[in-house]
């Protein structure tokens, strides 16, 4: 499953769950309480709001740790220990690759940079998802660091909006078995 | 505050500030539909069942961003100025002036694209504006760009305006937002609620406004003397701070007719609260600082800004769910409600909102960024709470107001047509999102005239979303327009209606 999918799933499982929230209370809305049970359903309604208030607040403060603990972008100074550097270059509306194929099974340390305007470097598996991205910025190197786990033909498209050229500018790269397998 | 009158009547409309409301209503749901059928027009376009050069289709795509974006602030203003002015003294010279400002930009803005072929998008992201490769001169970025100083500075003047007009009866800012009553003392029950949301809005918009004057003086001038060359990560920077400020304050703006409103059609009291002030006073630092969380894949960028763009981005989702959402739902739940347009689309832009911020805090996570960014999550999380948040509250307070206007017996609209388009608009409205966030399930990039074979699919069925949505607003702007035009004012004959609603 990609990370895509994952995402999808807590997307519709948090915003299902916002959904029922609000088609219980439609659905009760139309019904009148009197003084007692409104007072009832008030103090209800105060203890279910600490009881989501803590649930939210573990929810992010587990979220956090998840996701943060180890910072999914590589410092961007220094020796990041890749085996394998690619120097990436984009312009309206190419890009340029030295080299042109790399290996799967190692880590992949991508520098990319603009000669001209903003771009996105987005790499996409041969299945059609992307696997990861970065922008590419005039007078900045952002330093990419990934590992592919399949061989095959990768497409670098760019995803930031670049004039005219920006939608056919794209191009691929081969991923080769790894070394020794 | 207790449920009130439904048409009270310090919310009247004298001759001056009724032309000016019906300015600013008709002209922004008119430019909305308009904008959408620019929208339907690329989906389709990308869809394959349009033929859309390339060139046309990102003037497009620069028209709709700033249209639809401008027209937010423009309607969610008149929201808040609709409100506001019950309980401070506005000047209606600021309020027209914005709006002469707003349409004096617009008219900058539509001559750079139509007859500039402006297509550097509404995010003008430096140095694209002067790298046009012959689809555009600087002349017409600068033109683009004069247009967005103009309407920045209609809004600052109304905000320094309400800014004044606050301090003038709470004493300064703080006070109109409560921090006095964050950790102790008895909060005053008649202190406004629209006060404390509109006092925030000025704050962070404000500061928004002044970093987008900052970054549009600098990219003009980098326009007339391109040896002045800027720093893109600096520039880039402060145009997400203003964008991202701009573009929620409408949300804020228009979260005010809930507070408002809501109460009326329940007929049960919804009270400022403590977690109530806590909750705007944490939004409005939340607001101001979570910009960070749009250049997470410029790796530049410090990491402890990336960090907080991801922290701040979850954290701003509490007041919303746990304030704002839930306590609309408390004050709604059991309240023997009588289903009318006004109640029903200001619980479903509640729903818009609340239930959008799942996408935007999922996008807001740098892990999930490095592969949603810039694909068409993005377009799907803002449109929902947009378009099934921010629009039906502004629909809201619009059929609330031609509802005063009933004639002798005033009383909230609900003809047969309106309850048909109610669902076509929901149904349109969600087909149209799920479709973006589906495609960005699917990688598929957001901002590109020309789809791969791919991602046909999701362009089908967001184009045939957007045409149901379509359909429905065509619906709402004749509808509401013309009741705007016609009746007598509110807070006229129907004055103490309250049980109208119910």
């Amino acid at each position: 499953m990609d990370l895509q999918d994952s995402i999808w799933a807590i997307a519709l499982s948090g915003m299902g769950l916002v959904t029922l929230g609000f088609l219980h209370v439609v659905s009760q809305a139309g019904r009148s309480a009197d003084e007692e049970a409104t007072r009832r359903s008030a103090r209800t309604a105060n203890a279910l709001r600490r009881w989501l208030f803590g649930v939210l607040l573990v929810g992010f403060l587990g979220g956090t740790w998840a996701t943060l603990h180890r910072f999914p972008i590589p410092a961007q100074s220094g020796d990041l220990g890749a085996p394998q550097v690619v120097d990436v270059v984009a312009r309206m509306w190419s890009w340029e690759f030295k080299p042109e194929s790399v290996h799967a099974g190692s880590a992949v340390e991508f520098r990319v940079s603009s000669a001209d305007v903003n771009h996105g470097f987005a790499i996409y598996s041969p299945a059609g998802r992307i696997v990861a991205q970065t922008q590419a910025m005039p007078g900045y190197t952002n330093r990419l660091v990934h590992t592919f786990d399949e061989p095959g033909t990768y497409v670098v498209q760019c995803l930031e909006y670049c004039g005219i050229g920006h939608g056919p500018m794209k191009a691929s790269f081969e991923v080769v078995a790894a070394q020794g397998s | 505050m207790a449920a009130s009158t439904l048409y009270p009547v310090e919310e009247r409309l004298g001759g001056g500030e009724r032309a000016a409301f019906n300015l600013y209503m008709i002209t922004s749901v008119v430019v909305f539909v308009t904008m959408m059928i620019v929208g339907l027009t690329m989906r389709m376009a990308q869809a394959r069942w349009l033929e859309v050069a390339p060139n046309v289709f990102y003037q497009l795509l620069s028209l709709h961003g700033a249209g639809m974006v401008g027209t937010a602030a423009l309607a969610t203003t008149a929201v808040m100025w609709f409100f506001l002015r019950k309980y401070v003294r506005l000047h209606l010279w600021a309020f027209v002036a914005n709006y002469a400002l707003f349409m004096l930009g617009v008219v900058c803005i539509i001559l750079a694209i139509t007859v500039g072929g402006y297509g550097a998008l509404w995010t003008f992201l430096y140095p694209l504006p002067v790298q046009g490769m012959g689809m555009w001169s600087p002349g017409a970025s600068a033109l683009f760009l004069c247009g967005y100083l103009l309407i920045g500075v209609g809004s600052l003047l109304f905000y320094l305006d309400a800014a004044a007009a606050i301090i003038k009866v709470h004493g300064n800012l703080g006070r109109a937002l409560g921090v006095q009553w964050l950790l102790r003392g008895t909060i005053d029950p008649n202190h406004p609620k629209a006060v404390v949301a509109s006092t925030m809005v000025i704050v962070s918009n404000s500061l928004g406004i002044i970093a987008g004057a900052v970054v549009l003086v600098m990219s003009l001038v980098n326009i007339f003397f391109p040896d002045v060359a800027l720093d893109p990560l600096f520039v880039k920077t402060l145009t997400y701070w203003f964008g991202h400020q701009y573009i929620n304050a409408a949300i804020y703006m228009a979260a005010i007719a809930v507070y408002e409103l809501l109460p009326r059609y329940t007929g049960k009291p919804y009270p400022i609260s403590r977690p109530f002030l806590w909750s705007w006073a944490v939004s409005t630092v939340f607001v101001i600082v979570v910009f960070p969380h749009h250049l997470l894949m410029d790796f530049a960028q410090p990491r402890w800004m990336s960090i907080t763009g991801q922290v701040v981005s979850w954290t701003a989702g509490f007041p919303v769910f746990l304030v704002t959402a839930y306590g609309a739902l408390t004050n709604l739940y059991r309240s023997g409600i009588r289903w009318t347009m006004p109640s029903r689309l200001l619980i479903l832009g509640l729903f818009g909102w609340a239930a959008g911020i799942v996408p935007a805090i999922i996008d807001g996570t740098i892990r999930n960024n490095l592969v949603v960014h810039n694909t068409q999550w993005v377009p799907g999380h803002f449109h929902f709470y947009l378009l099934i948040g921010v629009l039906p509250l502004v629909l809201a307070v619009l059929y609330h107001v031609i509802g005063s206007r009933a004639g002798r017996a005033p009383a909230p609209p609900n003809s047969g047509a309106d309850r048909l388009s109610f669902p076509l608009y929901l149904v349109g409205g969600l087909v149209f999102t799920f479709a973006f966030l589906d495609a960005g399930r699917l990688s598929v990039a957001r901002r590109m005239a020309e789809h791969w074979d791919a991602w046909i699919f999701t362009d089908r069925m967001g184009s045939v979303g957007a045409l149901l949505v379509v359909l429905a607003m065509l619906y709402f702007t004749v509808r509401l327009s013309l009741g705007l035009l016609g009746g007598a004012s509110p807070g006229g004959s129907g004055a103490g209606a309250a049980d109208a609603a119910r």
